[in-house]
């Protein structure tokens, strides 16, 4: 399928090129801290969709990969001793192996369990963060900055540099997801997703198709650490913290689980709601259970799978009858853009 | 192919499957009747790997398998349809074939190529031939009529290119013309892929019509096997089972 490969890949072009035009076209700070933000936790949500959306996988616990990645890539860097691409790879690799271990006892639970059971190491992580304060800083995190030395000629102490760096990154990361998602791994992860029992019947090892998802997602959700290390300059709890992962399924549940982008466009109108409800009010956090909860009742799903289910059934409606189509289903492969 | 040997399992207080020794040849097409409850399913789900019998061997393709997980039983040959059909509700049906076949041809954890493989195509187009399910290729698997959600269920085992193909209750929830064009289809796809199969029926007209072999289990123990027209005139199974009243005599095979 390498007509599906090249267009993705041209989508992901068009997007970068979007990325780094828009604060060109409009040279304010605040816009370019406010895509940022967007990068950062749209990445943290498409990565914990891996495991929401394609696999059915509900994990409370996923911001333990972000604080790690962040925590990782910030201590290396303080330290002095390695480049910005070395930490990068450490943390990514550290998180994977983190994700690994603890993965290896979620992934043999099911449902609620499995969800318990990824909050459960999450405040685990949060609390070792909170206790080691000669290492981590406890509740005031890492400080005093994190160095960002130049390498091959890139110089991240340029806010400019570092916003196109992280858009790059960013997309790198979005093109490596989609094709997990289109991939035989991506479409075996549907199968367990829609009948994890018939799976098995099928000669799909079960348990170690989830275990391979799940790092594949923490790893994802390391490198959305990273880029918010890399954009405040420190590592915080709060990154580990329940509120963190709850942010990132908020995004997802805003967006949608099964349009590929869903969560990027969740984690944008979340970020896009906080900007303009918190000038306005103090009860930022009421207006926006008032609004994630007229989603939820209202349309019963993300606005973007609730858009792709309308065309749908408009595509359905025009055609003839005899080809109802794939109305019905998500309509996930033709939601590349 | 198949041999089961004094196969014991109990629930709690409750045996299941008392003393059980089974035949199956190779290329044979066996049914296994019986009244509600008389463990025909947990025979399935012993020798599928699903559940552990607490005595007894099972010997599949020469070799005793039990204690085998059902993951390598697939993998050794052994595949099953599903009472209540067993699919991925929002795959196609096309989708659904193509991920089974990856997952046959271990290519499920193929992460830098994109779905569908070329080489599961073949085999994908030769199973929608054979189902018959070609115009719904491209339909999402619950919206399916019932039975061409049971036969997709079948499908998806004869995905798995099996030695034993087990089918719980093919017919079950269908009409009447239903149930033959459905077990017609699975009589042939029997004689096409030379498999060897088992299935659980309980219209009796299907059984004796189609089936090689009978095995009947009452109170999960074997109450009678034999041909069909031995299985119609022993006296155990017209009084435990068929009852005086089954006009036995018609449709012989």
């Amino acid at each position: 399928m390498r007509a599906g490969l090249m267009r993705d890949l041209g989508l992901g072009l068009i997007g970068l090129v979007l990325l780094l035009a828009l604060p060109a076209l409009f040279p304010h700070p605040s816009l370019r801290d406010f895509l940022i933000y967007v990068i950062a936790y749209g990445l943290l949500a498409m990565s914990l969709n891996l495991l929401v959306g394609l696999t059915g996988l509900v994990s409370f616990g996923h911001a333990a990969y972000f604080a790690s990645g962040a925590y990782v890539f910030g201590l290396l860097m303080q330290g002095g001793a390695v480049s910005i691409p070395v930490a990068m790879l450490a943390a990514v690799g550290g998180t994977a192996l983190l994700a690994l271990v603890i993965g290896a006892i979620c992934v043999r639970l099911k449902e609620i369990y499995f969800s318990f059971i990824t909050l459960a190491f999450q405040m685990f992580i949060h609390s070792i963060i909170l206790t080691w304060v000669d290492l981590t800083g406890g509740d005031q995190g890492l400080r005093g900055g994190i160095p960002r030395p130049p390498f091959l000629g890139i110089d991240l102490g340029d806010a400019g540099t570092l916003y196109a760096f992280c858009a790059v990154v960013f997309v790198a990361c979005l093109l490596v997801m989609r094709q997990v998602w289109q991939s035989p791994f991506g479409y075996t992860l549907r199968m367990i997703r829609d009948n994890p029992a018939r799976a098995n019947f099928l000669g799909v090892d079960v348990v170690r198709m989830k275990l391979g998802v799940f790092v594949l997602a923490g790893t994802m959700a390391s490198v959305a650490g990273i880029i918010m290390a890399l954009f405040v300059s420190g590592a915080f709890p709060e990154f580990g913290f329940w509120t963190t992962s709850g942010e990132a399924i908020f995004m997802i549940m805003l967006g949608g689980t099964q349009v590929f982008l869903g969560p990027v466009i969740g984690a944008f109108l979340l970020q896009l709601l906080n900007h303009y409800v918190t000038i306005w009010t103090h009860h930022h956090g009421l207006v926006l259970g008032i609004v994630i909860l007229a989603i939820v009742l209202g349309l019963r799903r993300g606005v973007a799978d609730y858009a792709m289910a309308w065309l749908a059934d408009r595509r359905a409606a025009a055609a003839p009858p005899a080809t109802p189509a794939k109305a019905a289903a998500p309509a996930e492969t033709k939601a590349a853009g | 192919m198949l041999t089961v040997e004094n196969l014991q399992k109990s629930f709690g207080g409750v045996q299941a499957t008392r003393d059980v020794s089974l035949a199956f040849p190779a290329g044979s097409l066996t049914a296994i009747i019986g009244p509600n409850g008389a463990g025909k399913t947990t025979f399935f789900n012993l020798i599928s790997g699903q559940i552990r019998p607490d005595a007894g061997r099972v010997v599949f393709d020469g070799e005793d398998v039990v204690g085998r997980s059902s993951l390598e039983m697939v993998r050794r040959g052994m595949a099953r349809a599903f009472q209540v059909a067993s699919l991925f509700p929002s795959l196609t049906v096309r989708e659904a074939l193509t991920a089974a076949v990856t997952a046959h041809q271990r290519r499920s954890w193929s992460l830098l190529a994109r779905f569908p493989l070329g080489q599961s195509r073949a085999r994908v187009e030769e199973l929608l031939e054979l189902l018959g399910l070609g115009a719904k290729a491209e339909l999402v698997s619950s919206s399916l009529s019932h039975g061409d959600q049971k036969l997709l269920d079948i499908g998806l085992a004869l995905a798995m290119d099996p030695k034993v193909l087990l089918l719980d209750e093919p017919t079950a929830g269908m009409g009447p013309d239903e149930r033959w064009r459905m077990i017609e289809k699975v009589h042939h796809l029997w004689q096409a892929k030379s498999l060897t199969m088992i299935f659980i029926e309980h219209d009796m007209d299907i059984v004796f019509k189609y089936a090689q072999a009978v095995h009947v289990l009452k109170y999960g123990a074997v109450l009678a096997q034999g041909t069909p027209a031995e299985i119609r005139r022993n006296q155990d199974v017209i009084d435990a089972y068929l009852g005086t009243d089954h006009h036995l005599a018609e449709g012989a095979a």
